[in-house]
């Protein structure tokens, strides 16, 4: 380091009591120890080797301190891996983001077994609906037990909703391209819907909570889509390519009332 | 050389450290309305001026005091009326980031993650309050210390009691050193020891900081308390010293200290209510 240390002469006069030094050399010597380890290596090395009346004192106090420091357990160096992940997802989110990747490779390996829905891609089906659970338990009042604290801090709102969705669809996108490639759907036709669903669940979120708004849209989607695709046994002109371009306004307005009511995720009320 | 030495001595006592305050009163609410569910107004025409110190807010269930707390954690949005804390405005849409910061809550039903420890829960609330990252492992330490947790701090909370839990409650809202400190019925679950220990640092904790303290037991008010809220029907009752609360009281009036006397007698005048049971 290029920083200047405190001089043998100003350590040596401080280890003896500071009564050479002037008031002024006494105060920025203190201040400087207080920051830079070695030059307090230095002291003490200055104190055990000249000043014994200072050295035994420190004895004492470290002797009187010593049994009350082993009964505090020593801080862990380190941080642990669940921590790091906490900031992007709560614990409570895993298993529901393991269950959308199980319901993934179920649609996937009743695709490929064509089980008789003619044409019918499940994994396109479910597409949009998946991250919807994981967005809606990752705000969910059921199931994060700490929601009221979490709606409390600082940092809840727009950016931490955004950060858990995040980490939702970053699980769920890459199973869905998988199942997608597999089955050979255009990118487009599952990750259009997929997102706009997820922006979606977050608008009406922010108005009526994010679980209830998770719900609805996936009653909608199930009555409006998937049952009569299951049942005609042909794909909905929803999920066909011409629909992209009403998927990509849905998004666009999704993304426009998110962030006009970016304040709504900061109170109670969205997570209902 | 000069120049890094300045940069150590601005950082020992920060511009904010010195600024005088704009504010006469932590807490101050006039007219303070807030709608609960769609036609319940669980605060009622609120006005209330709080400042340092230790205020235990008494009231019967359902007065109203949880919301009361939701509001000033800024959880919950006034209807109608003026919120002013820390000489910010907290009625509206924003999300009171900077105030937030300074505000530490406890909720009545405070609920935590099982699998984490102590220090990792203590450690993710530090995170969610944006306490700098190179401070929060020295916070942590000490806010797990002030609540007597520091042997335990490396144990799973599902393997604590629940006096424990409730103290890693406390050790989270304080964590970020908050100038107002909201507790929703912090004394649930304590043993008497660890009740009176919370006492103590209740009262460390209000020289400096704007403390409420919402309860339904009259003895923690009295032991700790340097003011009491009374507050019923979404109303404010009385606002006082504990001593002015006990003079209120009779023999006359129902309790076995003369506080609650004073507490009884309060919530028995017909112009301040209903019967309360």
């Amino acid at each position: 380091m290029s920083r200047e240390h405190a001089s043998e002469r100003i350590i040596d006069g401080y280890a003896h009591g500071g009564a050479d030094l002037t008031t002024d050399e006494v105060w920025a010597v203190e201040a400087h120890l207080e920051t830079c380890r070695g030059c307090r290596d230095r002291l003490s090395a200055t104190v055990e080797a000249e000043v014994p009346a200072v050295a035994a004192l420190v004895d004492t106090v470290w002797s009187g301190l010593e049994p009350r420091l082993a009964v505090t357990a020593t801080m862990p160096r380190g941080r642990h891996r669940s921590a790091a992940l906490s900031r992007w997802m709560t614990p409570t989110m895993v298993p529901w983001l393991a269950m959308v990747v199980r319901v993934t490779l179920l649609a996937l390996l009743l695709d490929l077994a064509d089980t008789g829905y003619g044409e019918v891609s499940l994994v396109l089906l479910l597409a949009p609906v998946l991250p919807v659970l994981g967005v809606a338990a990752s705000w969910s009042r059921g199931l994060d037990p700490a929601y009221e604290l979490t709606a409390s801090v600082p940092r809840a709102g727009l950016g931490l909703v955004l950060r858990r969705t995040a980490s939702v669809l970053a699980v769920v996108v890459p199973a869905l391209s998988v199942g997608g490639w597999i089955t050979g759907v255009m990118v487009a036709q599952w990750l259009l819907p997929c997102l706009a669903f997820t922006t979606t669940t977050l608008a009406l979120g922010g108005v009526v909570g994010v679980t209830r708004a998770a719900v609805v849209l996936a009653a909608v989607w199930a009555a409006v889509v998937v049952a009569p695709a299951l049942a005609t046994s042909r794909t909905s002109f929803a999920l066909q390519t011409g629909g992209l371009p009403a998927w990509g306004l849905i998004l666009a307005l999704g993304i426009g009332v998110v962030i006009a009511r970016r304040g709504a995720y900061s109170v109670l009320g969205a997570h209902r | 050389m000069t120049i890094r030495k300045e940069h150590h001595m601005t950082s020992a006592v920060s511009a904010a450290d010195l600024a005088p305050t704009t504010y006469a009163w932590e807490i101050r609410a006039t007219g303070l309305k807030v709608r609960v569910g769609r036609k319940r107004m669980a605060v009622n025409g609120l006005d209330l001026s709080l400042g340092t110190g230790v205020h235990g807010l008494l009231g019967p269930n359902g007065a109203g005091k949880t919301t009361l707390i939701r509001t000033l954690a800024t959880v919950l949005r006034p209807t109608e009326g003026t919120l002013e804390m820390l000489g910010e405005s907290a009625g509206g849409m924003g999300e009171h980031r900077a105030l937030r910061r300074r505000i530490g809550y406890l909720p009545q039903e405070f609920g935590y993650y099982k699998r984490f420890t102590v220090r990792e829960f203590v450690e993710y609330m530090a995170w969610l309050k944006e306490v700098p990252k190179a401070d929060i492992p020295a916070a942590v330490q000490r806010a797990v210390e002030r609540v007597g947790l520091a042997d335990r701090a490396d144990e799973k909370l599902k393997t604590l009691s629940g006096g424990m839990v409730r103290r890693v409650g406390i050790a989270q809202a304080i964590v970020n050193d908050p100038t107002i400190l909201l507790l929703d019925e912090p004394t649930v679950g304590l043993d008497p020891a660890q009740r009176l220990r919370f006492r103590e640092l209740l009262q460390e904790l209000g020289t400096d900081t704007c403390v409420v303290v919402s309860t339904h037991l009259v003895e923690d008010v009295a032991a700790a308390c340097t003011g009491v809220v009374v507050f019923a029907e979404g109303r404010l009752v009385f606002q006082g010293p504990p001593d002015e609360l006990a003079s209120v009281g009779g023999p006359e009036h129902v309790g076995d200290s003369p506080l609650e006397r004073g507490y009884s007698a309060l919530l028995l005048n017909p112009e301040q209510g209903r019967g309360t049971w």
